[in-house]
């Protein structure tokens, strides 16, 4: 049976959960900010996790958005394949969502619209990254996240050598925490891709933001491998805000893929600790 | 915990340590990627900057646009580093004071050394808290740069830390004082 679905429940879902996200933490996290809090050691850090959490509070309660960078959106499409998509472009649909979201809720353009020549404000945020994937069934799956790039330009990728193996990628994503330090807004949400290609693995390490804080890989030996990259990274004392304590990350997630015979591609994609996202089933 | 108004006396600046709490009221410049660019190319052209830079306080913000009835949107600090190319040529020419989020380059620490100026840092991501210590904004120049426009602020008990000092020492490179419980 063909479903219909109209582009216009696109662009309102896609607005609605920009409007939404720049506004208000997702739970899970709101509730980890406020552990870490409470395990500060040290005055400085104490006082940066406080600042947070009131944020968090007036950012919710008088709709001014959580941080200045409201971001850059991604979109994913997850179109069933029993889908008929009607009333135009789906596409445009989704820039449609983006632009009226960031102009009428006075949420930053952020985007030029070229990076090299001309650094021109677009002046609605768009465009958007979108992904298309298609699924089985009716439904029609909008994820979506508006990522600042305060953290976005401290993420980094490596092609490691096969040989190079666990210790390898311990060691490249600890570094990256690392080198992440105070720029990224600690504490951190992270994000590692490993294998597929080298653009997948990237591609990958953007999908694991999406995951839950509480929600572990499912393969028990990456679940592991995520709870001591989380303790690996918060022995390095880099601490909120980088003034040194003991909360660098709040997360750590891995998402893998098939890879070629002699490759190991690792991304590690740095998120702040307003990891902004939201899921919507059509 | 210290309170700075800005612009301040050599002295007041001097006296400050990297780690200090303090609150800043007074007036601040915002200026960040593109707004740094302008303005150098400004003085390599022979050209004045778009406000008196002597002893200057720069913001390096780009905030939301501000709902109706507010004096600005969310505006907590960008990524300093950045801005790190242009910094010490804006110090030559009198800027004293930055604030910012996060670490700075060695040119940019010695700038801070030779000409006696302040890095504060600011809680990044707490861009609603820092809209209320923020009293009023007045555009200055670049407007068509739109977030990244030069904006003329006036603070009101706005929190950070000295990031680094006048004698160069680096928050970032501190262990923090244990809390009281």
């Amino acid at each position: 049976m063909i479903r219909e679905v109209n582009i216009s429940d696109i662009t309102a879902v896609v607005k609605a959960a920009c409007q939404e996200i720049a506004f208000d933490y997702s739970p899970d996290i709101l509730k980890k900010l406020h552990e870490a809090k409470d395990a500060e050691p040290g005055i400085r850090s104490q006082a940066a996790m406080e600042m947070l959490e009131e944020n968090a509070k007036i950012a919710s309660e008088e709709r001014i958005p959580i941080c200045q960078d409201t971001g850059l959106v991604t979109v994913w499409i997850h179109a069933g394949q029993e889908v008929h998509f009607t009333g135009g472009s789906v596409k445009d649909a989704v820039q449609e969502g983006v632009r009226q979201a960031y102009t009428e809720s006075h949420l930053r353009a952020s985007v030029v619209s070229d990076p090299l020549f001309d650094r021109v404000n677009t002046k609605d945020n768009t465009p958007a990254v979108v992904y298309f994937d298609i699924t089985e069934g009716d439904q029609v799956r909008i994820e979506l996240t508006a990522k600042g790039f305060g953290s976005e330009n401290m993420s980094r990728i490596k092609m490691l050598k096969p040989a190079e193996g666990l210790e390898g990628v311990k060691d490249f994503v600890i570094e990256t925490i690392r080198l992440a330090g105070p720029n990224a807004c600690p504490p951190m949400i992270v994000g590692v891709g490993i294998g597929g290609t080298f653009d997948y693995s990237a591609y990958l390490s953007k999908r694991a933001l999406l995951r839950k804080l509480d929600d572990g890989n499912a393969d028990e030996r990456y679940r592991k491998l995520e709870d001591e990259l989380l303790e690996a990274a918060n022995q390095l004392m880099i601490g909120p805000m980088g003034l040194h304590g003991v909360t660098t990350a709040l997360s750590v997630k891995i998402e893998t893929a098939p890879t070629h015979i002699a490759g190991l591609p690792c991304a590690v994609n740095i998120c702040c600790h307003a990891c902004r996202h939201k899921e919507v089933v059509l | 915990m210290k309170t700075i108004t800005l612009p301040a006396e050599e002295t007041l600046l001097t006296s400050l340590h990297a780690g200090d709490r303090v609150l800043l009221s007074g007036t601040v410049y915002t200026a960040r990627d593109a707004a740094h660019k302008r303005m150098i190319e400004a003085l390599e052209r022979g050209e004045p900057l778009p406000f008196e830079i002597e002893n200057a306080a720069v913001y390096y913000v780009g905030p939301t646009p501000a709902s109706d009835g507010r004096a600005i949107g969310s505006a907590g600090p960008t990524t300093s580093s950045r801005m790190d190319k242009y910094t010490p040529k804006l110090m030559d020419e009198g800027l004293r004071v930055m604030i910012g989020k996060g670490r700075r380059s060695p040119e940019v620490i010695d700038s801070i050394r030779r000409h006696h100026g302040v890095y504060f840092v600011a809680c990044g991501g707490a861009g609603a808290l820092l809209s209320h210590c923020i009293i009023h904004a007045e555009p200055v120049a670049y407007e068509d740069l739109l977030a990244e426009a030069v904006v003329k602020l006036t603070l009101k008990e706005f929190p950070c830390f000295v990031g680094i000092d006048s004698e160069g020492n680096d928050i970032y490179e501190m262990e923090d004082e244990p809390a009281r419980r």
